[in-house]
C-alpha cells in the first residue's frame, strides 16, 4: 500500500493523504487530476472495484468533497481519491467511461446534490425524485423541516422530549 | 379526466399499430385500457338485514393486498406463519388489487410510492378498506421531517384503522383485524363511498404532492 500512495504521489498532484487504517487511505487530488488518478488505480494498480462515489457538504467551506472509493481484491484494500469542487457551480468529470455503476452514482448525485456530470448516459433522468422542483435536498441549505411543514399536513400535537430528562421525570419524579 | 395532455408515458400515446393480418388499429390506451368514470358512492341495501348480512360476510373475507411499503411490510410474513395464523381470521394475501379489499400501508410512504399506493387503491373494488400500520402513516413518526414522506395518509386516502407503533407487533395487527371487523360489521367502514364523495379533495392533495401526474385520474 505504502509504495501505491508513493507511486500516486509521484505521479499525481497529491494534497494530503489520509491514514484512516492499513488498508483504507484517503488521498486528497485537484479537480482536474481525480479521474486520471482513479484511471491509474483502476488500470495500474488492480483497484478495479468502484465501491461508491460519494460526496460531502462543506457547506462552510464552499465546497463539495467528492470520494472515489475504489477496491483491490488481491490485497483486500480501499483507496479513497477525494477532491475538492466549487460548491456553487457544481461540475465533474464523469467516470462512466471507467464502470458502468457510475452512471447511477452520478444520476444520484445531480439529484441529490445537483452535481453536473456532463456526458454521463441519462444523467438527468429523475433518480429517485419524481418531479421534484426545488433546489436538490441533500444539499445543506434546504430546510427539510420546513419544507415537510408546508406539504405534507404536519399532524398538530407533536410533542419533542429529551428522552433523559423525560425518562428521569417519569420514572423518579420526587428526585 | 379534464386533460388528456397531462399523460406524457409514451406506452399511453395514441398510436396506430399493425394487426396480424396487415390491417391498421388505431390504439387509444387511454380510452382503451382505462375507465374514465368518476368512482361512485354505493347507497346501502335499503333493508338493514341485507345489509348487515352483507357486512357480516365482508367482514369474515378479508383478503389483503400484497403491497408492501417501509419496514412494516417484514412484520407481515409471520401473519401467515402457523405461529400467528391470520387464516383463521379469515385474513388472506391476494396478489392483484382486483381481488383484494383491504389494503394494508405498512410503514412510512415516500411520494413515490404513494403514487403506486393510489393506483392500486383505485385498482381495488368496492368495498375496500384501508389499514395503517405504524406512527409513520399517522403523523410522519420518525420520518415527520423528511423532504420525501408523507406525513398523514388520511388526508391522501380514506384510513379505516390505525394500528399504533414503531413497528406494531403481528398481535397488534391481528388486534387491528379484530377492530376492523367491528368497524366492517357495525357499517361504519365506509372508506370508498369517502373516497367517492371526497374525491376532488382527496385528489387535490394527492396532486400537490405528486408533481409529474402522468397517470389517470381515476382508473379501474
Amino acid at each position: 500500500m505504502e509504495k501505491i500512495i508513493q507511486h500516486l504521489q509521484g505521479t499525481f498532484d497529491v494534497k494530503v493523504v489520509k491514514k484512516q487504517r492499513d488498508d483504507l487511505y484517503f488521498v486528497t487530488v485537484g479537480k482536474e487530476q481525480a479521474i486520471p488518478a482513479v484511471t491509474y488505480l483502476r488500470d495500474a494498480e488492480g483497484f478495479t472495484h468502484l465501491v461508491m462515489i460519494t460526496v460531502a457538504d462543506w457547506m462552510e467551506k464552499g465546497v463539495f468533497e467528492l470520494n472515489y472509493i475504489v477496491h483491490n481484491y488481491e490485497l483486500h484494500a480501499d483507496i479513497s481519491i477525494c477532491t475538492n469542487i466549487n460548491r456553487e457551480e457544481a461540475t465533474m468529470h464523469s467516470a462512466h467511461h471507467l464502470w458502468e455503476q457510475a452512471w447511477t452514482y452520478q444520476r444520484e448525485l445531480k439529484e441529490m446534490y445537483g452535481i453536473d456530470f456532463p456526458g454521463s448516459p441519462r444523467v438527468d433522468e429523475s433518480f429517485n425524485l419524481e418531479g421534484w422542483d426545488n433546489i436538490p435536498p441533500m444539499r445543506r441549505e434546504f430546510d427539510t423541516l420546513k419544507y415537510a411543514n408546508e406539504t405534507y399536513f404536519p399532524r398538530p400535537g407533536r410533542e419533542t422530549h429529551d428522552p433523559a430528562a423525560y425518562m428521569k421525570q417519569k420514572l423518579y419524579p420526587d428526585e | 379526466m379534464e386533460d388528456k395532455k397531462i399523460f406524457t408515458d409514451p406506452d399511453l400515446t395514441k398510436r396506430t399499430v399493425i394487426g396480424p393480418n396487415g390491417e391498421d388499429i388505431t390504439v387509444d390506451p387511454i380510452q382503451d385500457y382505462f375507465c374514465d368514470a368518476l368512482p361512485k358512492k354505493h347507497e346501502p341495501k335499503r333493508a338493514k338485514i341485507f345489509e348487515s348480512f352483507f357486512n357480516w360476510a365482508r367482514a369474515e373475507s378479508i383478503w389483503v393486498l400484497g403491497f408492501g411499503t417501509g419496514c412494516g411490510s417484514i412484520e407481515l410474513y409471520p401473519l401467515l406463519t402457523p405461529r400467528f395464523d391470520a387464516y383463521r381470521f379469515g385474513v388472506q394475501m391476494r396478489p392483484t388489487p382486483r381481488q383484494a379489499n383491504l389494503m394494508i400501508i405498512s410503514g412510512y410512504l415516500s411520494v413515490k410510492t404513494l403514487k403506486r399506493a393510489i393506483r392500486s387503491y383505485e385498482q381495488m373494488q368496492n368495498p375496500k378498506f384501508v389499514m395503517a400500520l405504524g406512527s409513520c402513516t399517522i403523523n410522519g413518526g420518525m420520518y415527520f421531517d423528511s423532504y420525501n414522506t408523507i406525513n398523514r395518509l388520511d388526508k391522501y386516502m380514506p384510513v379505516d384503522v390505525y394500528v399504533a407503533g414503531c413497528m406494531p407487533r403481528p398481535e397488534a395487527i391481528l388486534a387491528g383485524f379484530e377492530a376492523l371487523k367491528k368497524r366492517i360489521k357495525a357499517g361504519k367502514a365506509e372508506g370508498a363511498n369517502l373516497y367517492a364523495e371526497n374525491f376532488e379533495t382527496y385528489k387535490k392533495n394527492q396532486k400537490k404532492i405528486i408533481r409529474d401526474w402522468n397517470m389517470p385520474d381515476y382508473n379501474w
